[in-house]
């Protein structure tokens, strides 16, 4: 974990070792001690959820905190209760399919808008802006409309296709990673006679791995954790369901008990986990761009 | 190197060489139309169509399935006379914008001005912050509504042990928008993180200065932090009133799991439940397009929310614009 601290975010130097004064040390505690506070009540709320995860179908009624008895058995039961793998896949068709449809699109427009001078680019570029501040729910009314003439609502279609006509955030993102980039190289390129073509795919993407797995997980996360999208247009074709949608109906479809509905939680919850440690580095990286550098 | 979004517009404009611009510009035409073209079909399909449609079913009555007819400004007229509950969710989605906005702001503020001093564990404690705000919302809303929950749950526990009697949370309509702006902070890592990034940018010299002329942690917060941080600032305004404008799922989740009455798409009968306390603009605007079929009144709705929305994208445009003036 301690790679976070390595990459954008880079620590102030520590101040020289010299001899410490009371107050310093007071004032180190103090730090430490609201720190620690911190630490603990982001981490408590996953902690209270994975303890429940564990308990009996009775403990689950009361108001323990930690399981008396153990029952992993409860991931299984969720399962079971409903066909959790399914939705699994749906999501996962979802996301994949996006996030490959946002790099084809994106990679392309984000390049023309970085590098290359041409009447209109400024306008262009506020209208990447625009698109991307825009609320989704403005638009899903005539969107909708189409999508039900094509008779496709029901499927994962009208949540996917958009990314392969360009994704307005990931324009953005990669966009000011692409600008980091050192004309030098492109001029270099050109004189061995690359065209645009080729700069992009044998200069650019090689240079800027970061930046692109920064806009992938990003678009992968975003759809991962989508509601809406889900709720608009597969809400009423229960095959078709993503975790997302499952995991909200899950409590009032399945039991009251807390416990397997936990469970279910965690299971949601543990490839954000399982992608965020893979690819801190990314994320960091990624969201000071979107922000603050360029 | 660290320009902010707002000055970084014109970065590519340096790195060109002017000379032989405009041959360059004629070489390029094909491959920015061939660069461009899967984006422009996007805008037009699902931007610039859909915003003028939106504004034309505004005008009509519409179920969706059958022609629009045309109503004129009947739905306006609906809107801000006769519908009784669009009152109470712009209301809601007005207390989300003000609420959160400030409330992420100074939270994400004094989280990351804390993260700067830490000097021991600081990358495990940013890691910390910062994972909630990747958890999948529906996830997050579910946990919340667990912890709070006034029967069992761990947070009426823990107060109970101290002798409190614990509140009904996301169950009483005077907490469940605070209830709901608990669970925002927990998950805004993604904006301490930019702006931890952005303090840390701050020349540490500017602070030595400050020091030697004695002046305190408050001021020297007032006078460099604040200004040194003021863009990154902005864009996290914006991002944030965005962000409250379109609060939904959080919203929709909360509200059908408290009430226990979820039915299988996750929309709660009891909608915007404790009595229409969550019941935000986009939920409502949600219920009455897509439950009620009342596409044309949703469409109007959807005219309002894009206006205010699109005003405070207009203050980051102007901001960017102002930026290429300054670097040109």
């Amino acid at each position: 974990m301690a790679t976070l601290t390595a990459t954008a975010v880079a620590t102030r130097p520590a101040p020289k070792p010299k001899k410490r004064h009371p107050r310093d040390i007071l004032n180190w505690i103090a730090v430490h001690a609201v720190a620690l506070a911190l630490g603990v009540g982001f981490a408590l709320p996953i902690v209270f959820v994975v303890l429940t995860a564990f308990m009996s179908d009775q403990q689950a009624l009361t108001s323990d905190l930690w399981p008396r008895s153990w029952h992993p058995e409860n991931f299984l039961t969720v399962f079971e209760k409903a066909p959790m793998l399914e939705y699994f896949g749906n999501s996962l068709l979802y996301s994949i399919l996006a996030t490959a449809g946002m790099l084809l699109s994106s990679i392309p427009a984000a390049y023309a808008l970085a590098r290359l001078r041409f009447r209109g680019s400024n306008l262009i570029f506020m209208l990447v802006i625009a698109a991307m501040m825009l609320p989704p729910q403005v638009v899903a009314v005539p969107i909708y409309s189409m999508w039900a003439n094509l008779h496709l609502t029901g499927t994962l279609w009208p949540l996917v296709v958009p990314y392969f006509l360009g994704d307005a955030f990931s324009i953005f993102l990669l966009r000011q990673f692409f600008v980091t980039v050192p004309q030098d190289y492109f001029d270099a390129a050109r004189m061995d006679g690359c065209n645009e073509f080729q700069m992009l795919y044998r200069v650019l993407v090689p240079m800027t791995k970061p930046g692109l797995a920064a806009a992938g997980l990003f678009t992968f996360l975003y759809t991962w954790n989508d509601y809406f999208g889900p709720l608009l247009y597969v809400g009423e074709k229960q095959d078709s369901w993503t975790l997302s949608v499952a995991l909200a109906s899950f409590r009032g479809m399945h039991q009251v008990q807390w416990n397997l509905t936990m469970a279910a939680t965690v299971l949601v919850l543990v490839p954000v986990i399982v992608l965020f440690l893979f690819a801190q580095k990314s994320f960091v990286k990624g969201i000071t761009f979107t922000g603050v550098k360029g | 190197m660290t320009a902010t979004l707002l000055g970084s517009a014109d970065a590519p404009a340096a790195s060109v060489p002017s000379t032989g611009r405009a041959r360059r510009r004629g070489r390029h035409r094909k491959w920015v139309l061939l660069f461009l073209a899967p984006w422009a079909a996007g805008m037009v399909l699902f931007f610039g169509y859909p915003l003028l449609a939106t504004v034309y079913f505004s005008f009509t009555n519409y179920d969706g399935l059958n022609t629009a007819d045309f109503v004129g400004l009947r739905n306006y007229v609906f809107m801000f006379t006769s519908d009784p509950l669009v009152k109470a969710a712009a209301y809601n989605t007005l207390w989300l914008v003000v609420v959160l906005t400030v409330g992420r702001l100074a939270f994400a503020m004094g989280v990351a001005q804390i993260l700067t001093k830490v000097r021991n564990g600081s990358g495990f404690l940013r890691a910390l912050c910062y994972l909630p705000s990747l958890a999948p919302p529906v996830a997050a809303t579910l946990t919340f509504v667990f912890l709070f929950n006034p029967g069992t749950g761990p947070v009426n526990t823990i107060l109970g042990w101290l002798g409190i009697n614990g509140p009904l949370w996301f169950n009483d309509p005077n907490l469940s928008k605070p209830s709901l702006t608990l669970l925002t902070l927990w998950g805004s890592g993604e904006l301490m993180i930019i702006i931890l990034a952005a303090m840390l940018d701050v020349p540490g010299d500017l602070y030595e200065a400050a020091d030697l002329d004695g002046a305190g942690p408050w001021m020297k917060f007032r006078k460099i932090t604040l200004p040194s941080i003021a863009p990154v600032l902005l864009y996290g305004v914006v991002n944030s009133i965005i962000f409250a404008l379109q609060y939904f799922t959080q919203a929709v989740v909360a509200g059908s799991v408290a009430s226990g009455s979820a039915d299988a798409v996750g929309n709660s009968k009891l909608i915007g439940y404790p009595d229409n306390s969550t019941l935000t603009f986009p939920v409502w605007m949600y219920n009455e397009g897509f439950r009620s079929y009342h596409m044309g009144y949703a469409s109007a709705m959807a005219v309002l929310l894009f206006i205010v929305s699109f005003a405070f994208t207009a203050i980051l445009i102007r901001q960017l614009r102002a930026g290429k003036a300054e670097a040109s």
